[in-house]
């Protein structure tokens, strides 16, 4: 079986930045599935943004690993989703070809940074989607839509032909309205790639087991206390009561290094971020450097008037951070608080199988009406520490407060994503029962 | 704390670009973030590498890789198949 897809969908919400209307595809365990992509996955012949007017006209000449591995199952790639410029944010507004809005709401945000690949699917517009997420860009916009979201373990899922922003944290990995479907996108993009050398020649290929009789949940006080809306929390709550149903037992646990998780997690991603944007200079890609100009004058100018103010913000916090002087006091103690929120992990789940806890302390804030960076900043608190730990964490829809979806956020042990997924889907089958 | 000057020179060394009325504001939202940053300092002791982590090396074997024209269609200007950049000196 192998053809054409003919794809134009009504996309109100703004979640594709490129749409496919022909989408060719093949046989194989995906054919003729319509998947949607992240823009900041590179698809050979498909304009690649991230979001930002400095890719404007970039065609990748290649594909990522993942693409690859779609392509060979059957998918139709049928459009390039928005998200925060180069992945920076969490409610995709700082694109540069404007916000997405949320299905369930379209006043309020859909989240992000993959926010588009979460409002395709809330729309009903694909039945799977990629996304990526360095400090939760799966799983907020996965929560504030009501949708599936999987951010893989660290070094599951081949990083090729990703265009970077914080290597040492960052994931590909699979949404959908289901969690079987999550995992079916996973079974088929979790497949070793020498190209990326973090990787660990560890293949996922499971079929969802509700089985969780005897499952010890964890559960961090830290996830439940300030900053978590009481009703938020409430509806989590609940959600851990039903996996208390089907069997599941539950013992309280501790992440002390929550108090400076945040911190690490900027220092880092912006170190990064700083080192891997510098490549934006108008040379090799998007638009033309003017080369009568000297170097320093020109690639200043180039990246003013291409990047948004939230990259530039980022990529001179790092450089900041990682500056002469400065380094000891910030990157080097930000590893450090990265290294000890790993061990809490690792302690924690000595006791327990899983770590459950909301995905995001609120629902979806209102467009426009995060304005401070330091404040949504703050809204990645209970998705950033399993990017510092390297741990596979899944967000599924677990009920409503004021008419928005709650995502209720399951973490696991590195390489264990089969158990988190597994633990996703007793809950969703239970619910919908 | 950092001063408006300082931002400036922050972004010259990171090449990004800002313009004059850009300055305080992000100087006041640098500032902001930086006091949150300062939870960093209660951090005790050094990082130190988790045990049983190695390298991943492959021998340096010339592989396949993308035609000249493919690499080359992306980039503003071109010369007799090299690129062409802004004067360093």
């Amino acid at each position: 079986m192998a053809g054409t897809l003919d794809f134009s969908p009504d996309d109100r919400c703004n979640a594709f930045i490129t749409t496919c209307r022909e989408a060719r595809f093949s046989d194989g365990a995906l054919a003729g599935v319509a998947v949607a992509v992240k823009d900041n996955i590179s698809t050979a012949g498909i304009r690649t943004t991230c979001a930002s007017r400095i890719l404007e006209g970039y065609v990748p000449p290649y594909d990522a690993h993942v693409i690859e591995l779609l392509r060979k199952e059957g998918a139709a790639i049928v459009g390039k989703t928005n998200m925060d410029e180069f992945g920076m944010g969490s409610t995709t507004e700082t694109s540069a070809f404007g916000p997405t809005r949320n299905p369930a709401d379209p006043t309020r945000v859909p989240g992000g940074s993959s926010g588009g690949s979460a409002a395709a699917l809330a729309a009903g517009l694909v039945p799977m989607a990629l996304g990526t997420d360095t400090g939760g860009s799966i799983r907020c916009p996965a929560a504030f839509c009501g949708v599936v979201g999987l951010k893989p373990t660290y070094g599951r899922v081949s990083r090729y032909g990703l265009i970077a922003y914080a290597n040492s944290l960052e994931q590909i990995g699979p949404m959908a309205r289901t969690v079987e479907d999550v995992s079916r996108l996973m079974s088929v993009i979790a497949k070793y790639d020498p190209r990326d050398s973090t990787m660990l020649d560890r293949p996922y290929d499971h079929r969802p087991s509700a089985d969780i009789a005897g499952l010890r949940v964890g559960v961090p006080e830290e996830y439940f206390g300030e900053g978590v809306d009481p009703r938020v929390a409430e509806t989590v709550r609940d959600a851990i009561g039903v996996l208390e149903e089907l069997g599941a037992s539950t013992v309280p646990v501790s992440i002390p290094g929550m108090r400076y998780a945040l911190a690490a997690y900027y220092v880092i991603c912006t170190g990064e971020a700083s080192s891997n944007l510098a490549r934006f200079d108008g040379v090799r890609y998007g638009p033309a450097v003017d080369i009568r100009k000297s170097w320093h004058d020109a690639y200043q100018e180039i990246r003013q008037a291409n990047f948004g103010a939230e990259v530039r913000r980022r990529v001179m916090l790092g450089t900041f951070a990682l500056s002469a002087g400065y380094a000891g006091r910030y990157y080097a103690k930000a590893l450090g608080a990265r290294q000890k929120i790993r061990q809490d992990f690792e302690r924690a789940l000595r006791d327990a199988d899983v770590i459950a806890g909301p995905t995001m302390p609120t629902v979806a804030f209102r467009l426009g009406e995060k304005t401070d960076p330091l404040s949504l900043y703050l809204a990645d608190i209970l998705t950033a520490p399993a990017n510092l730990a390297g741990i596979p964490a899944i967000s599924v829809p677990c009920g409503r407060v004021d008419g928005l979806p709650v995502g209720f956020q399951l973490m696991g042990r590195q390489f264990e994503d089969e158990r988190v997924v597994d633990a996703a889907y007793a809950y969703e089958q239970e619910v919908r029962a | 704390m950092v001063t408006e000057s300082d931002i400036e020179h922050i972004a010259e060394l990171a090449d990004i670009g800002i313009s004059r009325d850009e300055v305080p504001e992000f100087t006041r939202q640098f500032n902001a973030i930086l006091e949150y940053f300062e939870v960093l300092d209660t951090v005790e002791g050094e990082s130190a590498p988790a045990d049983g982590i190695t390298n991943v090396f492959r021998e340096d074997e010339p592989r396949p890789c993308l035609p000249q024209e493919a690499v080359l269609a992306n980039a503003g200007s071109t010369e007799n198949g090299f690129i062409k950049t802004p004067r360093v000196m």
